[in-house]
């Protein structure tokens, strides 16, 4: 977060080099987001396929390959839940919109 | 000096050749396709240099093409009218906002439906609020004059616009006129080589037009209000430069015609502009105190110009070439604005003529410039030279 007393900058016509999209983070516009569960994870992959982002992807977690979540990003559309064939990932709405 | 008869097409098509364009993208539509054709002639013919022409499936692909060329950093060129600016309008609101200065000739045609091909100005009064300078021109030399004064305004660094030319379909395109073709030597002294500020390559890529969120999308649209006002100065400047080095003074933003003492002031733009300054000297010549003011930039809109040129008015004459369908005519909306709290608030009458290609006969304009001092029209907006007519539901 920029001080409040930077001055913004906007580039003429809104240019910005390669990777300037990294800086935006889009994850906090979903109102739910994917809580994966490692004891069922069988790190198939197929969560990783149909993700549109993609968002979450196969990873080793304690030399395991598990399904990982990047929060970053993820604007919580839910196909991986639906996907994945031993029901590992559920989706948890974010404690800013539970009520 | 070479003064040649030429069709309107040829006087634009030369002209944007003088400007050495590097990339020429357009798809035909009437009665803009023989601009692009003389174009893509003198480029298969080995006349344009450093040029590449692109034939695209469509408006749409057309702006586009041109939307990439000039994010590269080229001097870029298009031509289109009516449905063909419509599909084309979705990427020139972008060019705007992507500051790319794409210059693009508008041979005015109405709107459909019902289809007509002819003439009027309806076309490029959907643009008006995209960010793009709007220039009417009212004859052949002034649309080939016009061209390498578009290129120079758009390009400079406090503009970086695109530019809209817009001359009468047929009226104009049609026409032959003699006129002063412009040289090599004065076009390359006039406007310099397009130096774009900022450009993308395979080495140096960049996204242009990133996604701005809340927090900065404003920001960005006041910086293309300020580069609409920039382009308001710039574009007098200009015009006083080529007046200096070519000796033809097009005006700025609007030519004022007896208007010092006129009680009856008509307001044109485009092709009927030299029409109604014939019938003002006749009617000054019987002692009638009428004046003309030439409007020749819609946007950025010239406020100050306006309010001068209507300082001593009584009545003002609009005679419009569209309609904002639900109120009256963009031309007098816009002057009307202008004259609020100015200090005079002549009436102002809205007459819309000649839609459709429908022809404006000089009685016309006498009819309605007499019908206007004799008070025997209400102020407000009217249509004229229409039939009577009853519209019946089923043919």
């Amino acid at each position: 977060m920029k001080a409040l007393s930077e001055k913004l900058k906007v580039s003429l016509g809104g240019t910005s080099g390669p990777f300037g999209s990294r800086r935006m983070k889009t994850g906090w516009w979903g109102t739910e987001w994917p809580k994966v569960d490692l004891e069922k994870c069988t790190g198939c992959r197929l969560c990783e396929m149909y993700c549109p982002e993609p968002c979450i992807w196969i990873q080793d977690v304690d030399r395991k390959r598990k399904a990982v979540v990047d929060y970053d990003y993820c604007k919580g559309c839910g196909i991986c839940s639906v996907v994945c064939p031993v029901g590992a990932i559920t989706m948890e709405v974010k404690e800013m919109y539970k009520v | 000096m070479v003064v040649q008869v030429v069709r309107g097409f040829y006087a634009v098509a030369y002209a944007v050749k003088l400007c050495r364009p590097n990339v020429v993208c357009a798809y035909p539509i009437t009665p803009q396709t023989e601009i692009v054709e003389r174009l893509a002639e003198m480029y298969a013919n080995g006349e344009l240099k450093d040029c590449e022409y692109i034939t695209a499936e469509s408006e749409f692909g057309a702006a586009s093409i041109l939307v990439g060329a000039a994010a590269a950093g080229a001097r870029t060129f298009t031509a289109t009218c009516s449905q063909g600016l419509i599909l084309m309008s979705e990427v020139l609101w972008n060019a705007a906002g992507l500051r790319l200065p794409i210059v693009l000739v508008v041979t005015n045609r109405a709107m459909s439906a019902p289809l007509s091909i002819w003439n009027d100005q309806q076309d490029s009064m959907l643009m008006r609020d995209a960010g793009i300078p709007q220039v009417y021109v009212e004859n052949l030399q002034e649309a080939h004059d016009v061209i390498p004064q578009a290129f120079k305004v758009a390009e400079d660094r406090r503009v970086m616009l695109p530019f809209m030319v817009c001359m009468d379909g047929y009226k104009l395109t049609h026409a032959y006129e003699p006129i002063d073709v412009l040289s090599q030597e004065v076009v390359d002294g006039f406007l310099p080589r397009y130096n774009p500020p900022v450009y993308m390559t395979t080495k140096n890529p960049l996204t242009f037009g990133s996604y701005a969120p809340p927090h900065c999308y404003m920001e960005l649209r006041v910086a293309l209000q300020n580069a609409m006002t920039r382009a308001k100065e710039v574009i007098s400047e200009t015009c006083r430069e080529w007046a200096k080095t070519v000796g033809r003074d097009w005006g700025g933003h609007l030519v004022e015609y007896f208007t010092e003492d006129a009680e009856v002031v008509a307001v044109a733009m485009g092709s009927l502009v030299g029409l109604v300054r014939d019938v003002v000297d006749e009617m000054r010549s019987r002692g009638r105190r009428v004046g003309l003011v030439k409007l020749r930039t819609l946007r950025p809109f010239p406020v100050e110009e306006v309010r001068r040129a209507l300082r001593s008015a009584n009545k003002v004459i609009v005679f419009e070439r569209s309609v904002s369908f639900g109120y009256e005519g963009p031309v007098a909306i816009e002057l009307k604005g202008a004259l609020y709290r100015s200090g005079n608030t002549p009436e102002v009458y809205s007459i819309a003529v000649g839609l459709g290609g429908r022809d404006v006969p000089r009685a016309l304009i006498v009819d309605c410039i007499n019908k206007v001092i004799e008070g025997r029209i209400r102020e407000g907006f009217h249509f004229e030279g229409v039939k009577p007519f009853e519209e019946v539901l089923a043919p």
